[in-house]
């Protein structure tokens, strides 16, 4: 590299988590809790002070110079592919990065004290460490297939976590089902990318991006649309959307940091980063995008009907995730890619801390996670509830806090983008009631009234602590200070892309603009400050019916949900068993595939032909043998006899040449 | 002059009656005489040629196998004692371990 370049050494902000995984993956189980913390946190923390850094340089970089490219050793050179290791920093990477360590780092923290007493220190911190490596190498990567490294790692590392109490069979196979699910979609974006490489010859964004924008419309809209789509098909698999959201739920079986860290703030995430980062394609390939939208819609409103009826706080956190991400993508749906990274971000703030603190408030109850045996922990876990209020609200889209900038920013752009339709609007808005009603239920269930014993003791013992039950502790500092900071970060971080109507100035919105409206037909402006803000002073009434409903039901009058859910037994049941779609999958994929591979691929396929053709092959290698070892019949003489009969032979043929 | 002929019909008969020999005796030591018969047989062709074409390269061959017959004599006696130390039989018949 030319010496007068700048050299954001971004490749080190990879590699240190990956220095702390390989440290405690290889020796961890000789060192103290204390040393494997240590590890752990100093190459998170570096690789957060790395981005920081890489970030702050990146900003004064001309704009000529972005997207900054770093070209490392070249991986993949067979005929016209070429592929290497070359990192890409622009600032739609740069506020990953910064995401993914910054989040990363406070639940690596929060980690230390939440895991102090379980098993498998060492192998905890390992898998963090590595999933941080993956996640990183996701963003930054320059080409298709090294983020399809990422993409994969990041896979991985969730299926090691998730199954990481391997010991329970649910745990297991939770991990299990994320990994095959994630196959799925694995295969929509492996097909995308051959696509990509037989119509542009390469897999580089710079390459591919340059090359989507000299098409002309007509002749390559139909190749697009199927590139989109099988993105698409990828991206669902990893955020978790219809129609492969299923394993979200049953990940939630891994300790809380990791559905904090993995399921809520960053990897699932990866698919609505895909989306933005290729919205040079989807912003030409139309119906794509409107199934993007509508896949985002469909998801958010589905998924957050589910959150109303489950009882596990985990649980409702996950549907709740799932939702939020169906916001993100129905945001790119509408060509509103700003808006979906500005939710992403906030999101990772406020999900996080809401997972963290129901973490918190696991660890106080000694393992309890159903909300039915919670209740007025108000007063007993002040910091937990504080911080988690603090969260709900944002979640549930109340000004001043983060959630009510980036919920209302998508909802605005689903009305006016060119790509918007009122039905997309009235749907999320919906959703944003429904959110609102099931985090306040979560909320006025565990913290409000009085404590509802378990009859039967803990019914979840996955988290097993010392104290069983009664006697309800807050957290240590380590615990409660990433709460704090996630807080703050929860309350403020709407900040940045205040909208020009309420004041601000759109900043998120225009910092990201080169890199996400390049190729896009430009999103709706903010010209209508009347509309918008009615359309905010809407959403936040629509919260606010929601957070109405669940005072009542929750804590002004608890004999009504029974009554409710009596009178509409059927759809209650219906929405408590999830819509019963795992049941359908159940009989309409995994049987199937089941029965299939057992009576054909197993009896047919397997015993009846590859095992049988080369037990014959022995069988007939064993008779023919069985004949010939006759020859050797320990009988002198015989030999002799067979050796008179060659020569004699050989004496006949030399006669009967000679005579020809 | 006796003709070729006669020598190679000789040859020819030893060399059959020491297979026959070999091929039906039992008697370690008589199969043994059979090969020696079967050797010299060959020798009679040897010598039996180099006077009709002249030349003595034949008969150097006869000096081989007949170096060769000595060792074997000395070898093959041995063994046979060998054997017939460890089976206390002379019949071939008996001396069938090697076999599956």
């Amino acid at each position: 590299m030319n010496s007068s370049e700048p050299n954001l050494y971004l490749w080190l902000i990879p590699l240190l988590p990956l220095i702390g995984a390989a440290i405690n993956g290889l020796f961890g189980h000789r060192f103290s809790k204390s040393v494997v913390a240590t590890v752990g946190l100093v190459f998170v923390a570096a690789a957060f002070a790395m981005s920081a850094w890489a970030s702050a340089q990146l900003l004064h970089l001309p704009q000529s110079k972005i997207p900054y490219i770093e070209d490392h050793l070249p991986w993949i050179a067979a005929g016209g592919f070429h592929v290497d290791f070359s990192f890409y920093l622009d600032q739609l990477s740069m506020v990953m990065i910064l995401v993914v360590t910054g989040v990363g780092f406070l639940i690596h923290v929060y980690s230390v004290g939440y895991m102090e007493h379980e098993g498998g220190y060492y192998r905890f911190f390992s898998y963090l460490n590595l999933f941080m490596f993956f996640m990183l190498t996701l963003v930054l990567a320059s080409s298709y297939l090294l983020m399809f490294v990422g993409w994969e790692g990041v896979g991985l590392a969730s299926y090691l976590l998730i199954g990481f109490f391997f010991k329970k069979d649910s745990a297991a196979n939770a991990g299990k089902k994320a990994f095959i699910v994630n196959r799925i979609g694995d295969f929509g974006f492996l097909i995308a990318m051959f696509l990509m490489f037989q119509k542009f010859g390469s897999l580089n964004f710079s390459d591919v991006f340059a090359k989507v924008s000299r098409l002309s419309g007509e002749s390559s809209a139909g190749i697009l649309t199927a590139i989109a789509l099988l993105l698409l098909l990828g991206a669902t698999g990893k955020s978790a959307q219809i129609p492969l959201y299923v394993w979200l739920p049953d990940a939630m079986e891994g300790p809380t940091p990791v559905s904090a860290l993995i399921h809520a703030a960053t990897m699932v995430t990866a698919g609505v980063y895909m989306v933005a980062r290729s919205n040079f394609i989807f912003s030409r390939a139309p119906v794509a995008l409107a199934v993007v939208a509508v896949i985002g819609c469909v998801t958010a409103l589905f998924a957050a009907t589910i959150g109303m009826a489950q009882t596990d706080i985990k649980r409702v956190l996950a549907y709740s995730t799932i939702s939020q991400l169906g916001y993100m993508f129905l945001a790119c749906g509408v060509a509103a890619y700003s808006a979906a990274i500005f939710h992403l971000m906030t999101h990772a703030f406020f999900k996080a801390l809401l997972f963290l603190c129901a973490g918190s408030v696991i660890h106080a109850l000694g393992g309890e996670q159903d909300m039915r045996n919670m209740g007025g922990l108000r007063k007993k876990i002040p910091v937990t509830f504080w911080t988690m209020t603090i969260g709900t609200f944002a979640i549930a889209g109340f000004p001043p806090l983060a959630g009510f900038f980036s919920k209302d920013e998508i909802l605005f752009q689903s009305l006016v983008s060119p790509y918007g339709t009122k039905i997309l609007w009235a749907m999320g808005l919906i959703t944003a009631g429904i959110t609102s009603f099931y985090m306040f239920r979560l909320w006025f269930m565990t913290f409000f009234g009085e404590r509802r014993k378990a009859e039967h003791g803990a019914g979840h013992d996955d988290h097993g602590h010392a104290n069983n039950g009664d006697h309800v502790h807050e957290s240590p500092l380590i615990m409660l200070a990433p709460l704090a900071i996630l807080a703050f970060f929860s309350f403020t971080g709407g900040w940045v892309n205040i909208p020009k109507a309420l004041g601000g100035g759109n900043r998120f919105d225009q910092f990201l603009a080169p890199v996400l409206n390049a190729g896009a037909a430009a999103t709706a402006e903010h010209e209508n400050p009347g509309l918008e803000i009615g359309l905010a002073l809407t959403s936040v009434f629509v919260a606010s019916i929601g957070l109405a409903i669940a005072w009542l039901f929750y804590y002004k009058r608890r004999d009504l949900p029974g009554k409710v859910t009596a009178a509409l037994n059927g759809v209650y049941t219906l929405v408590r068993d999830k819509y019963r779609v795992d049941e359908l999958y159940n009989w309409l994929f995994v049987q199937p595939v089941i029965k299939l591979s057992r009576n054909f691929l197993w009896q047919q396929v397997d015993v009846g032909t590859i095992d049988a053709m080369v037990n014959e092959a022995a069988d007939s290698a064993q008779h023919i043998s069985n004949e010939a070892r006759r020859m050797q019949s320990g009988n002198i003489r015989s030999y002799a006899g067979w050796v008179a009969l060659g020569a004699a032979v050989v004496v006949a043929y030399m006669i009967w040449a000679g005579l020809q | 002059m006796v003709p070729l002929a006669y020598y190679l019909g000789l040859s020819a008969i030893l060399f059959c009656l020491g297979v026959l020999g070999f091929l039906i005796k039992r008697n370690i030591i008589t199969i043994f005489i059979c090969i020696e018969l079967m050797l010299n047989a060959v020798n009679l062709s040897f010598v039996a040629f180099s006077a009709y074409l002249k030349n003595l390269n034949a008969q150097v061959f006869v000096f081989f196998v007949m170096v060769v017959a000595a060792a074997e004599a000395a070898v093959g006696l041995a063994i046979i004692i060998a054997v017939f130390r460890t089976r206390e039989t002379l019949n071939v018949d008996r001396v069938n371990l090697l076999k599956l």
